[in-house]
């Protein structure tokens, strides 16, 4: 039977299969962070439970580390949170990057760079964006703490089967257009939830000539359409950005993986459950103008008449205009930041933009990187100095404004073009409005004070 | 976790679609590090702009939640459930619920249905017009009645066999540790352990 590629990840981690059950899965990795884990522990401490894998387990600081001021910035109550994650990792031995060590940062963007995410594996955190690790080719998807804490004490999962989707993504992507452009438009056309229960693979040689940070931002927003995860076949351009990476395999193991993530790919004749095909050479940079990630449009259109209540209340909410061209759109703040897109790819996208420039008097702007190692790396690039001579703010890396659990939030009423992957009521801030957008398309909004077509700066 | 059988109450309907987990549960609230406590912080902007439907006098202690299709999507916390129990709901039917807040409910025990979109439009409306109303959604017999209906509705079996005997999923998946002990043995010698 010819089997796709989300089929032969599931299959290699089925551990007991019976009938009129989920399936029994081995977790070969776990990423922790400190928002949905206490609970988790919790519970384990409460029944006499320990974990039984810390060695395949990471926890890190993320969703609400202040990024400046180190942890003496955060709150007592994120404090605390901090506080009970270091404890629990020490007593359950599971290794911690904790705020202020070099390899801190969003979960999901230290696995891939610590060459911990490798193709083949089954990941999951107590995350929706884990969905980002399957650009290698390994099965990854989010759980809620109940799993969390199941996950911690059995290193298994049990999962109903689900189904197939493939989206094929063909045409060489237009100057200025990007992996979250062709992500937006994507959503722009399935809506929030054509997604779900099923498992998506991105396929097609535009993909093929993505990035893995490309892939990774595509892969992220799997679930802004309802998927529960979304994967690439790995390929030339995965081994080469984890090969020599510090958790990669080294000599003969290396040569073992590599043979087995060969056969990671779709069989030729596999069937999906449908499949979507996107041209990317027709796309054109994209911006969300309302409260979900599937109220979004091309940059050169203009804010739509409301289909339903939805739309009507995003409208109100987002205090937009149906027919107003979006690059009339005002901002005043830019957050350059999150697990979609503050990778140092992303990074150098935006200050291409940005050099030379400087950002418009009325915008308050800034980069969080995801992770400590992107900082550095863009340091050494002497990105942060094109930001700070152009006006950002240029931060310690975290979840930040992606969220806003930390001090960085927007005010009430406040505009911000932000290149997260979520644009729901309040996200970045009670009564904060968001429109999400590609790094480029935020930079050139930071420079312009509008929301503005990037190819025009190019 | 306590069993679930049926569920008999008043219900409180919120008419949209695409409900948040970010709406239901900001995320200032979610730096407490127990499991309870929430329930005063549920749909908490919603709630703070005033006139809200969960707050009008009518709808106090209803125990079963109406509302639209694709609910509880976006972020994975499962503080959204909780906070939902916290405050009072047993029950949610809608016609769809995003995959990772449907577990989520399960394992809090909190008894997630998914009825036709017409049918729940009914219960909507039934609810508005007259709050006293009260439905029964029997997870035994698999149906949601009230006077004058009884609508069937299919649910995993799995997860059912779980709510109705209130099985911890922990204990259960331990019972196959040697078999999770023989997978692990069998695992590539490439695979990374966290250093
Ligand atoms: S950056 Fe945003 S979406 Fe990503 S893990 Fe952090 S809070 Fe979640």
């Amino acid at each position: 039977m010819p089997k796709t590629l989300a089929q032969k990840l599931w299959d290699a981690h089925v551990v007991r299969v019976a009938p009129g059950e989920p399936d029994l899965l081995y977790v070969d990795l776990h990423l922790v962070h400190e928002v949905t884990s206490p609970q988790a522990f919790e519970g384990l401490r409460l029944s006499g439970r320990h974990v039984r894998r810390p060695d395949l387990s990471l926890a890190t600081m993320d969703h609400n580390v202040p990024t400046q001021g180190g942890v003496r910035a955060a709150d007592d109550l994120s404090r605390r949170q901090m506080e009970v994650l270091a404890d629990n990792c020490r007593r359950e031995g599971i290794p911690l990057y904790q705020i202020g060590s070099r390899r801190q940062g969003i979960v999901h963007v230290i696995g891939p760079e610590l060459g911990l995410t490798q193709p083949g594996m089954l990941i999951v955190c107590g995350d929706s964006h884990t969905s980002t690790h399957g650009a290698f080719g390994a099965l990854a998807f989010g759980i809620g703490t109940s799993e969390v804490e199941l996950v911690l004490a059995t290193q298994c999962l049990p999962q109903k089967r689900l189904g197939d989707l493939a989206v094929t993504i063909s045409g060489e992507l237009p100057l200025g257009v990007t992996a979250k452009d062709i992500v937006l438009g994507l959503i722009g056309r399935t809506g929030t939830s054509l997604g779900q229960g099923h498992l998506v693979e991105y396929r097609g040689p535009t993909i093929r000539g993505l990035s893995m940070e490309g892939r990774m931002t595509i892969c992220n927003m799997s679930i802004e359409w309802g998927a529960k995860a979304g994967m690439v076949a790995p390929d030339d351009t995965t081994f080469k950005y984890l090969e020599g990476k510090p958790n990669a395999p080294k000599g003969e193991a290396w040569d073992a993986a590599l043979n087995y993530w060969r056969t990671l790919a779709s069989d030729q004749d596999a069937s999906f459950d449908s499949e979507i095909s996107i041209d990317a050479s027709q796309l054109v940079p994209h911006v969300t103008w309302g409260t979900n990630p599937g109220q979004v449009a091309p940059v050169t259109g203009r804010v739509p008449e409301p289909r339903n209540d939805t739309d009507e209340r995003a409208l109100v909410y987002m205090d937009l205009r149906a027919g107003t061209a979006l690059a009339d759109i005002a901002i005043d703040r830019v957050f350059i930041g999150s697990c979609t897109n503050a990778r140092i790819e992303d990074l150098r996208a935006a200050a291409r933009v940005v050099e030379g420039r400087h950002v418009h008097p009325k915008v308050r702007a800034m980069v969080v990187p995801g992770s400590t190692s992107v900082k550095r790396a863009a340091e050494d690039e002497g990105l942060d100095l094109i930001f700070k001579a152009a006006g950002f703010e240029w931060r310690n890396a975290g979840c930040s404004m992606c969220l806003g659990m930390n001090p960085d939030i927007l005010a009430p009423g406040e505009r911000c073009a932000s290149t997260s992957n979520r644009n729901f009521e309040g996200r970045q801030g009670s009564g904060g409005r968001t429109h999400l957008m590609s790094p480029p398309m935020a930079a050139a909004a930071a420079v312009t004070g509008y929301v503005v077509d990037v190819r025009e700066l190019l | 976790m306590e069993p679930v059988v049926r569920v008999s109450g008043r219900m409180a309907p919120l008419d949209r679609a695409d409900v948040d987990t970010d709406q239901i549960i900001p995320k200032q609230f979610l730096k407490r590090i127990e499991r309870t406590g929430y329930g005063p912080f549920l749909f908490f902007d919603w709630r703070a702009g005033g006139d809200f439907v969960l707050d009008k006098a009518e709808y106090t202690g209803a125990s079963v939640l109406v509302t639209g299709a694709n609910f509880g999507c976006g972020s994975s916390r499962e503080h959204a459930p909780w906070a939902l129990r916290d405050f009072g709901f047993k029950a949610i039917v809608s016609p769809s619920f995003a995959d990772i807040f449907l577990a989520n409910c399960y394992k809090t025990g909190l008894l997630a249905v998914t009825l036709p979109e017409r049918q729940v439009r009914h219960l909507v409306d039934l609810a508005s017009e007259d709050p006293t109303v009260k439905v029964t959604v029997d997870l035994e017999k698999q149906e949601v009645r009230g006077e004058g209906f009884a609508y069937p509705f299919e649910i995993d079996a799995f997860a059912r066999d779980c709510l109705l005997h209130g099985l911890d999923e922990i204990g259960l998946v331990e019972q196959h540790t040697p078999e999770i002990a023989t997978f692990e043995a069998g695992r590539p010698a490439w695979l990374p352990a966290v250093k």
